[in-house]
């Protein structure tokens, strides 16, 4: 088991974000978070790698638990990537720079080895022609690619996605889905929050449903979306499907 | 304010040149010790544990509220009270380089308070510690912020370098003045020189930051002029 997450609670001030989350995640999967919003995907996703801490609960990668105190969390981070809804690419570095700069000061590679792998990982999402480019010069949909890079290039046991394409023009999601669907097809781990239902029924393994800190139902995407076992997944589908449509 | 006096202001130049190069010498080590200094308390008020916070923000405003010629006087005459006098120099450069490190600490806390939160998240998400998030991603994107305000607080040390003639420091002042003793008619031929020296520095000062932060212009990302 690569990812297992045990119980997590996590309150801000009054209101209770996450209620008690636990699933788990084998190497090569990819499972696609789903639910309206405000019901703590977003929280979920952080306090994986503890951008977020959570209040309550453990979370283990492989054997390690990173929710421990005594776990060098920089260590552990390295490990997972995380690719944001608004990018959060460097704004003072290229491309390259933004996709070197994990290799060079915390994998600690030569210059060199890090420009050379860089560039394959930028190549892979297909921007090596931006590489000398700043994100303020690119598009959305090239901006997300090159943050793809960087969490590649960091050769992560798990990548975790918060709503990759919701900042996204709608021409410039296509983009973005065909690398995700390369990367899941390669093997990747992922973990993905996303209301692209199109995504979720293609590529997943399986689909959690949550709502208001809980999950709500999970299961394979065929099971989930053909034959919801709850009313809630039920409802929110129909809403989704409205209001994206069916192949998203 | 005979042509004859401004002849004779004029023929002292090199004297005024070789104080306002002293001027110049406590400007640089002012700065600079304003500069690092600065950096270190905006950066503990900005991201330190509570305590060190704190105590940053108390230095900034002791260092802000004391007016500055009490604190060149102070600082030049409590070392020879304990047997270690300093130089005026000396005493100049540490006073006014505390002094303007409390500005500069304010101008890079603004500065990089205006980074996006989202930038030091995607840092820490690769694995970056806090120190090394800060020093390579946030601290870049703040000095470009911060060059407006830092070229501001540049024009007003440059002058406050004038103060140092209060603590014994042959600087162009002390030049000007001792003119205007020697001859009476001098004195505001030379003080009128100096100003127009002064307007001559703060204008090359303020082009050369400008050619810096057009330099360091993100391409793209700010508005051009």
């Amino acid at each position: 088991m690569l990812l297992r997450v045990e119980n997590l609670h996590k309150r801000y001030g009054k209101e209770e974000v996450l209620r008690g989350v636990s699933f788990s995640l084998e190497k090569g999967e990819t499972k696609v978070i789903i639910g309206p919003s405000g019901t703590g995907k977003s929280t979920l996703l952080r306090c994986i790698n503890r951008l977020t801490e959570p209040d309550r609960g453990r979370v283990f990668l492989e054997d390690v638990e990173i929710t421990s105190p005594r776990v060098n969390i920089n260590k552990i981070r390295a490990q997972i990537g995380f690719v944001f809804q608004d990018f959060n690419l460097f704004t003072h570095l290229t491309a390259l720079d933004n996709v070197r700069l994990g290799l060079i000061r915390v994998k600690g590679l030569s210059k060199r080895e890090a420009t050379q792998r860089a560039l394959q990982e930028l190549a892979r999402v297909g921007l090596a022609d931006k590489a000398k480019a700043y994100p303020a010069e690119l598009s959305g949909g090239q901006q997300q690619r090159v943050s793809i890079a960087r969490a590649l290039a960091m050769d992560p046991k798990l990548i975790l996605f918060d709503e990759p394409t919701s900042a996204l023009d709608p021409e410039l999601i296509g983009e973005v889905l065909s690398v995700m669907v390369e990367l899941a097809k390669s093997g990747m781990t992922m973990l993905v929050v996303t209301h692209e239902m199109g995504f979720a029924r293609s590529v997943a393994d399986e689909i959690i449903f949550m709502e208001k800190g809980v999950i709500v139902e999970q299961g394979p995407p065929e099971q989930l979306f053909k034959r919801p076992q709850h009313p809630r997944t039920a409802e929110f589908l129909r809403r989704i499907t409205e209001l994206y449509g069916g192949e998203g | 304010m005979a042509l004859e006096h401004w002849l004779k202001v004029w023929a002292s130049l090199p004297v005024l040149l070789q104080g306002l190069s002293v001027n110049l010498a406590l400007l640089g080590g002012l700065l600079s010790l304003g500069f690092v200094l600065g950096i270190v308390f905006a950066v503990l008020e900005v991201y330190g544990p509570r305590p060190l916070r704190f105590f940053a923000s108390l230095y900034s405003w002791l260092f802000r509220s004391i007016p500055e010629i009490l604190l060149l006087l102070l600082v030049w005459l409590g070392p020879s009270r304990f047997g270690k006098p300093i130089t005026g120099f000396t005493a100049a450069v540490i006073a006014l380089g505390l002094r303007s490190s409390a500005y500069q600490a304010q101008i890079f806390r603004g500065a990089l308070q205006a980074v996006p939160a989202g930038q030091m998240l995607a840092a820490r998400a690769l694995g970056l510690s806090k120190l090394q998030a800060v020093r390579h991603v946030l601290l870049p994107q703040a000095f470009r912020l911060s060059l407006a305000g830092w070229g501001n607080e540049f024009a007003v040390v440059l002058k406050d370098t004038t103060l140092a003639y209060a603590v014994g420091v042959v600087e162009v002042m002390f030049h000007a003045r001792s003119l205007g003793a020697r001859e009476m008619p001098l004195t505001l031929p030379a003080y009128i020189t100096v100003a127009l020296l002064f307007l001559g520095l703060t204008y090359a000062g303020l082009s050369l930051l400008g050619v810096v932060e057009k330099k360091l212009r993100i391409p793209g990302l700010e508005a051009r002029r």
